[in-house]
Parts: structure tokens; sequence; C-alpha cells
């Protein structure tokens, strides 16, 4: 039972990170057909920066939180404007322009910061355990857990509350039309690279607490999950992701554990393939 | 007013698609792509320097002898090689080159003759690669029938995973060959049974190799395996895309539904670009390994198809040399840079220049976008662009008013 | 049946009170001239000349295929396009899309571009441009819309959708409206409601239609414009062209009185494409 409570919360802690990359991956897939290889990039740049803050800059642990989100949202957006934007008419090339970008970033923070992992110090209070139906649970399970609910009731507000989540569910749909009726949706993907880039960049920052450490290839390693979660989720679904993103973790969690390890990650890859297979539509699936 | 008669027909596809697909030459030219749609293009550079171009058909022929030779050739290169030219050091390096560039020649089958974006590419190669390993440490094979054991599996892989993966269509079919590759990756990676040796990967066993290809004397052996695997794929590449099949390519990546439309089913043909490929990337692998002396798992990991993505579009996917020229790059300045970021020249350097220098991939990277965004052909097409920029102003404005629009 | 008949007698009324004859020409509210379209290398217009008159409906006319759709996707600017449209003295051909609606063009598509899973209030809202968009007469001329506002707009049937399309178009104060074939695949009770709101659409604002249905066009369209093969054909007084029949059989590939014969044929069944069914033959 203990080990049940605690592999719960690791794999939903896990699918809290998930959540976070696929989300974000998610909207800018649907909106814009861009299946944005750089966002494992985002999330270490977001990590680096909440690290640097809080290592070398002593900044207290939510403000390094705060100053990594921020500036991995600068960075998505510096994205999209500098290197999205001018392939507008080129899908394919904004893809292997993200894959640029996506070797590219962590290549520099490699360069920077060296490529050994640094161990990422997170405060007292959420450095214990709790004890929880008598198994010894770390505290930042339920930091990410809650940092993705409150991602998650903050994007449903956005999509159903306000003039720009109405557009960007709408070009989820069907941009062209979006456009047709007098609306300029590329700001809608400047905004939503921002969604995406804030919420990639805050799952790097709590990703230093969740592996209390960081490194160089960290974002880029936990992409292919996320895009497991976009897919199952369905693309431009926010909530599906949300269950997509739970799913995975607990998945990989209880099959690494349970069956030999690596088996949960093969496992969770091989469902990928799958699903694309079984369900082809999984990826033009539009908004739940 | 024009009042013309209307019986001949409608702007349906199928009037038009015929000469489409079936007219595409082979890429080289350099025009393939927009000459079509400008018609004016292909008149311009059908004449003219005819003679000139027939003289220069045989270059290909002469840079080939003199690879052949190389190794005999006590020649210094400052700032390419370290050494002279037929040093094993310097060998070793082009050596690397030559099977790069066949990698990314091969690579190209799938993403610039028939439109395929593969993400998982490096499977293939690492198939290849422990296949053969495997076959000559588990199962005592000698090289040869080892290689055709790891060549086999590597086909058989992608004919497999082929199948499968082109059920789905554009990105889905990226995404499926990633999954895919990713869990090869992982299988490396965790070492099942200890048969991949994990991390460490594992060293080809020394006793099963021809005594003429070990040690660092017969370095220029393996070279020319390397330059023959190079000639093999760039003939094998040539015939296919020359053939009828190849044109069936050429359609499938101008526009799949209108080959559909003529009734052909692009499924067969892409299944057959993928394993063609695959089967080349497979070969690619036991020339690895016989230059490297063993299987590593970063062979497998999806930035090792990510290079080789960077290699095609870095010197021009669908185009007769462009990948192979990319692939060369991609290697020498990889290796190269990496000497570069070790030398006293950039530790000099202030911190904001030599942080960057000091890392290949990121340069490359940089490099990578810069070309997608400013270099759309890839260098293959530079002359191409540059001659249609000093043509004049006319046509430039008439391509860039099509794509702006 | 009992709606076309009645089509047919309105078309009549219509005729005789709004179209202007054929000696005045007015100057064009949009001018389009050597309009050209190229996608994926295949030339689909090939110089599209149309004027679209300043009052009443312009129909924009031709045979299944002949780069209607893709006409009116040009002007909106979906499909990229050379040539030029003058719009009240603006050039649209440079404009993207949301400048061009931003001139004051409503575009309801030919496969009406409803967002099936927002509501139909979301739909229209989605449209707003003016500051006090004209809720009242959109839901004067579609009082089911108000009764269906927090409906998911994919569950609507084929004609509620199309009254969203066009609800959307005369929400701001635009100065043309563009309709792409807004009776297709619909029942002929809801043809003759489209036609009833297109004719009342056309008194506030000028309205270029594409239209395979002839009897529709005959009641509704002053002037108008045929194509063919992607070329303007054809530009003149609809009334004229469609009593001609030798023209009518020239250019639409079919005579007038067999057009709406066979509107009235096949209006029982479903989507009266007479054009389109008579030629199918000789057009491949």
């Amino acid at each position: 039972m203990n080990t049940v409570v605690l592999l719960v919360c690791t794999g939903l802690g896990l699918g809290a990170l998930y959540f976070l990359v696929a989300s974000g991956l998610s909207l800018i897939f649907g909106l814009m057909d861009v299946l944005n290889f750089a966002h494992g990039a985002l999330l270490s740049v977001g990590a680096y920066a909440a690290w640097w803050a809080s290592a070398e800059a002593g900044a207290g642990f939510w403000w390094a939180v705060l100053f990594g989100t921020v500036t991995g949202t600068a960075a998505s957006v510096l994205l999209e404007l500098a290197v999205i934007r001018p392939l507008y008419s080129r899908p394919r090339d904004q893809i292997l322009a993200t894959v640029g970008v996506g070797l590219a970033l962590p290549a520099l923070i490699m360069g920077i910061w060296g490529a050994d992992a640094r161990p990422f110090q997170p405060p007292a209070a959420l450095a214990g355990t709790v004890s929880l139906l008598g198994a010894v649970v770390p505290v930042n399970r339920f930091v990410l857990m809650g940092a993705a609910l409150v991602v998650l009731v903050l994007l449903r507000l956005f999509l159903s509350r306000t003039r720009y989540g109405l557009v960007v569910r709408a070009g989820v749909e069907d941009r062209a039309m979006v456009t047709a009726l007098g609306i300029d949706v590329r700001r809608a993907f400047t905004l939503v690279f921002a969604i995406g880039g804030a919420a990639a960049a805050l799952g790097g920052a709590l990703a230093g607490l969740y592996f209390g450490s960081v490194n160089p290839g960290q974002g880029t390693g936990l992409l292919i999950f996320a895009f497991v979660v976009v897919v199952m989720g369905g693309m431009g679904s926010v909530t599906g992701a949300a269950v997509a993103s739970a799913a995975v973790g607990l998945v990989q969690q209880f099959a690494n554990y349970y069956t030999a390890a690596g088996l949960g990650d093969l496992s969770v890859v091989v469902l990928l393939a799958v699903l694309l297979l079984v369900r082809p539509r999984g990826l033009t699936g539009r908004l739940a | 007013m024009t009042t013309k008669s209307s019986i001949t027909g409608t702007e349906s596809p199928t009037g038009v698609t015929v000469t489409g697909p079936g007219g595409t030459s082979d890429g080289d030219s350099g025009t393939t792509g927009r000459g079509r749609t400008i018609p004016r293009t292909g008149e311009s550079f059908g004449d003219g320097s005819t003679a000139l171009r027939r003289a220069l058909r045989w270059w290909p022929i002469a840079l080939l002898i003199l690879f052949l030779v190389a190794p005999y050739s006590a020649l210094p290169v400052p700032g390419l090689l370290d050494g002279p030219l037929g040093s094993p050091g310097s060998l070793q390096l082009i050596a690397l080159c030559l099977l790069y560039g066949a990698l990314a020649t091969g690579y190209d089958l799938l993403l610039g003759r028939t439109g395929l974006l593969s993400f998982g590419h490096a499977l293939y190669f690492a198939a290849g690669l422990y296949c053969t390993d495997l076959a000559m440490l588990e199962l005592r094979l000698p090289l040869l029938p080892a290689a055709a054991v790891g060549i086999a599996c590597a086909t058989l892989l992608a004919l497999l995973l082929g199948a499968v993966s082109l059920r789905v269509t554009g990105i889905g079919f990226s995404m499926v060959t990633l999954a895919f590759a990713q869990a090869g990756a992982i299988l490396v990676q965790r070492n099942p049974g200890g048969l991949t040796g994990g991390e460490e990967g594992r060293a080809a066993p020394a006793d099963l190799l021809p005594s003429s290809l070990v040690g660092i004397g017969n370095t220029a052996n393996l070279y020319w395996i390397a330059l023959g695997y190079l000639v093999l794929t760039l003939a094998i590449v040539h015939c296919t895309v020359g053939s009828p099949i190849g044109r069936v390519w050429a359609g499938i990546r101008e526009n799949e539904r209108r080959v559909e439309v003529l009734g052909l089913r692009p499924y067969g043909y892409k299944l057959i670009a993928f394993v063609v490929a695959g089967a080349l990337a497979g070969a690619g692998g036991v020339v690895h390994l016989l230059l490297t002396g063993g299987a590593t798992p970063q062979s497998a990991t999806s930035d090792a198809t990510l290079a080789l993505l960077v290699m095609v579009v870095l010197g021009g996917s669908g185009t007769r040399w462009g990948p192979l020229l990319g692939g060369l790059l991609y290697t020498w300045a990889g290796h190269r840079l990496g000497d570069l970021a070790n030398s006293s020249a950039v530790a000099d350097l202030p911190a904001a220049l030599r942080v960057p220098l000091s890392q290949p991939l990121f340069l490359l990277g940089g490099l990578f976008v810069l070309v997608v965004y400013l270099l759309p052909g890839g260098l293959a097409r530079l002359p191409a662009r540059l001659r249609a920029a000093r043509a004049g102003s006319a046509l430039p404005v008439r391509i860039r008013g099509n794509e702006a629009a | 049946m009992t709606d076309d008949s009645s089509l047919t007698q309105d078309r009549k009324a219509a005729a005789n009170g709004q179209v202007p004859g054929a000696a005045e020409a007015p100057a064009p509210l949009l001018a389009v001239r050597d309009l050209r379209v190229v996608i994926d290398g295949l030339h689909i217009l090939h110089g599209v000349d149309l004027d679209v008159a300043p009052t009443g409906v312009t129909a924009l006319l031709g045979r299944n295929g002949a780069g209607k759709t893709t006409t009116a996707k040009a002007i909106m600017g979906l499909v990229p396009r050379t040539g030029s449209l003058l719009f009240g003295g603006v050039e649209l051909a440079v404009l993207p899309t949301h400048l061009v609606v931003r001139q004051g063009i409503g575009y309801a598509p030919e496969d009406r571009g409803i967002f099936a899973g927002l509501t139909v209030a979301e739909n229209l809202r989605l449209a707003e441009r003016d500051a006090e968009p004209a809720y009242d007469l959109v839901h004067e001329l579609f009082p089911e819309l108000r009764k269906r506002s927090r409906q998911a707009a994919g569950t609507l049937s084929g004609g509620q959708q199309q009254m969203v399309a066009i609800g959307r178009t005369l929400l701001n104060r635009n100065r043309l409206i563009i309709a792409d074939e807004p009776t297709k695949g619909l029942a002929p009770k809801i043809v003759s409601e489209v036609a009833e709101v297109l004719a009342r659409a056309a008194e506030r604002v000028p309205i270029l239609l594409v239209e395979q249905n002839l009897a529709l066009v005959r009641r509704l369209a002053g002037r108008c414009t045929v194509l063919a093969d992607g070329r303007t054909v054809h530009q003149g007084d609809t009334a004229e062209l469609l009593a001609d029949e030798e023209a009518s059989r020239r250019l639409l590939g079919v005579g007038s009185r067999r057009a709406s014969a066979a509107a009235e044929q096949t209006g029982a069944d479903g989507p009266a494409r007479p054009v389109e069914s008579v030629t199918e033959v000789t057009s491949t």
C-alpha cells in the first residue's frame, strides 16, 4: 500500500511536469500546426534561469521560480517572433527551425554552465516529506501537482472567458476562417507561444525541485513524453492534455517499478506509436 | 469580353498532373522546385553554355580519382586537417566525413526525394551497427556474414516499421518514426540481457576482423571502404531517383493527392523509399562499426537523426550533391569546431564569444536555423539562386510574389 | 416543388424592379482585373476580370470547377494571388485576409466556415468588429439563432449553420458581402428562406453571390460574370444572359429553360445544382 501511494504521488508529480510542457505544446500545435521541437529547450531555459537566480544570485525560491518563468516566456516569445513568424508560409521549415533551436539552446546552456548536472537547493519547507496513508512522500510532488492544477484552471479560464481565448479555440478549429472574420490570428500565435513558454519554463523551474538538479538535456529528454501526452490528449485540448499526462506519468512509474527499469519509458513511447496508428486523427482531433 | 468555347475541360487536377511529377528532372539543376511554375526559367537554363557543361560533366569522376589516391599523398592541408592528407588521423576524419555524406544522401531519399520527414532514421543505422557487432560477438560470425546479417536486420526492421509508420501521413508519420526510434534508443541504453553494453556500447571483436582492417596502419583500407560505401549510395540513389519509381517519389513529394488521382498507390512507393533508405543506413552502420571499432548508444539517439536532418537541409535536400556536401561539412565542422573549442585562440577570447564558439552543437544548430531561414534550398542551390538574382529583378520579384501572397 | 415555383414568380418581380439596364454601367464597387492564382504549381485562375455593382446582387457563374470559389477566396486573400483588386480606391491584392475583411467585406464561405466546437453565440461574437454589432438585425432575420445561442454550432442543421454564416456577415456594417454557394446542400424550403434573407440583405449592402442554382440567380442577380477554365468569359446582365438560350448553353453548359426545369426536378431531393448535373459529361 505504501508503495502504491508513493508511486501514485510520484507518477502524478511527473505527470504534472508533463502537463506543464504538453499544454503549451498542444495549444501551439493545435493553433499553428507547428510541432515545437524547441519546447524542451524552453524548459531548460526556465530551469537554468531559476537555478541561476537561486544558486548564483541568491534569490529566494519563489522569486527564482518567477524569474525562471519570466525568462522562459521571453525566450518563447522571441522564438515565435524571430524564428517562427518569418517562416509563416513554409510549415515544414518552421518545424526544421525549431529543431535547430532545440539543438542550439541546450548547447549554449552547456557552454555556459557545463554538461554536468547542477544541484538545485530547495527551501527547507519543500525539502521535507509528508506522511500520506502511511507512505512517506516528498513535498515537491505536491508542489508540482499544485502548480499543474493552477495552470490548468488558469488556462481553462483564459480559453473560456476571454476574447483571445475564443480566438485560440476558433483558430484551433479553422485558422483561415478566423482571419476571414477580420482577426489578426498572428497575435494569437505570439500569445500561445508566450503561454506555452511560461508553462514549460515553470515546469523547468519545478523540474529542478523534482529531480534535485538541473542539466542541459533535461528538457529535450522530457519532450518525447510530452509528445505522447499531446497526441493522447488530442491536439489543442488542454483538458485532454491534463488527463493524458496523469495517465502517462502513472503508467510510467508503475511499469518502471513493477517490471524491469526502463520498460515504463519504453511502454509509453510504444503507446505513442500505437495511438497514432490506431487513431491517426489524434493529431487533428479538435478542442474538447 | 472574351467569348471562348469552354468544352475543353475544367481545373480538375487530372489534366495537369501528368506533366507535373512525371516531367521532374533530377534535382541537381537547381530549378526543379520552382522551375515548373515559371516556365521561362527552364528555357533560359537549357541553352547557353552547353559545351562547357558537357566538359564539366566528368568532374565527379575526377574528384573520385582524387579521393582514391588521397591516402598516397603527403600533401599538408593546413587549416582543413591537422596532419598531411595521407596520415591516419586525416584519413580517419575524411572517412567519417564520407560516411556521413553517404548517410545523409541515403536519408535524403526520404526527406528530399519523397518528402517524408522521418525522425527515426538513426534506428536503422544503429540496427546495422549493433546487429553486425552482435553477430560477430555472440554468434562468432566472420565480418562479411555478420555484415550481411546486420544489413538484413536493418532492412527487415525498416520494412516492418515502415509498413506500420507509413499508415499515417504528415507530422503523424514523423512522430511515429520518432517514437519507434526512441524505443530503440531506450532499448539500447537499458542493455537488455547485457547484449548492447548500455552506456558503454560494445567494441567489435578484433580477432574476428580481417587483420587488414585492424590497427592504425590500416586506416587507408577503412577509408577506401567508406569511399566505396559513398559511391555505392550515390549510385543507388541516382539510379532509383532516375527510375520510374523515382518519378513517382517526386510526384508524392510535390502533391501526394495528385499521385492518387493518377491511380497510383503512394503507400507502396513510399515504403520502397523507406526500405531502400533503411538498408543504406544499415550498411552505413557496418562502415561505422569498422571505422570506430565498436557500437555506442549515441548512434541510436534522436540526436543522430537530427544531425542527418541538419546535414541534408544544410547541403540542400532533394539535390544530387547537396546532402553529401552537407554531410561532409557538418562532420568536418563538428570535429574541427571541437578542436577549435579547445585551442588557445578560443580560450583567450572574452566569455561572450568563447562560450558559443566552444559549443559545436550551438554553432551548427544556429547555422541550421540560418540556412532554413535564408537559404531554403541549402548550399547546393546557392549558385542557382545567385544566378537568378544576377539575371535581373523581373524573375525574382515574380517568385517572391508567388511565395509571399 | 411549390417553393421552387414561388421562386420563379418572385424572380420576375425582382428582375423588373431591380436590374439596371445593360447600357448604364455605374462605377464598380470592386473591380477585379487579371486575377491569377497558382497553387502547388497548378494555374487555377489565369485572368479573371470582375466588376461588382455598387448596389444589389452581382452573380458569379460558371460550371463546376471553373474557378468561382477560388476567385472568392482570392479576393479574401485566402489563397496566394496576383492581379488587381480595387475596392473603393483600396488595393486589396496586397492586403492579408484580416485587413481585407476590415475594409468592410463580409465573407460566407462555401463550406460555411462554422466553428463546430463553439456555441452559436460564440461564433457570432467572434465576428464582431463594430462597436455596436447589429444583433437586432441578425436575430430579426434568424430568430432561431437567438433561441439556439448556447448550442454548439456543430450540432446545427445545414440550414441553421448557413444562417450563422450569413448572420456573421450582417453583424457588422460591411460594404460588401461575398456569399459562396449559400444554398449548397440545403433543402428546398431552406433555399427559399436563404433567398429571402439574401434579397433583404441586398437592400442594404451589395452582394457578390457565387451560385449554381440558376433559379435563385435569376431571382436575385442584376449583373453577372461567367467564368470558364479560370478566366472570365462573359460579363453582362443576368436576365439577358439567361434569356438567351444559345449563350446560356455555351457559357453555362445548359439552356436556361432546361436549367429551370432541371432545378424543379432535382429540387425535391436536395441540392439544386442543375448546371453541374447536366454538364458532367462534357467537362471531363
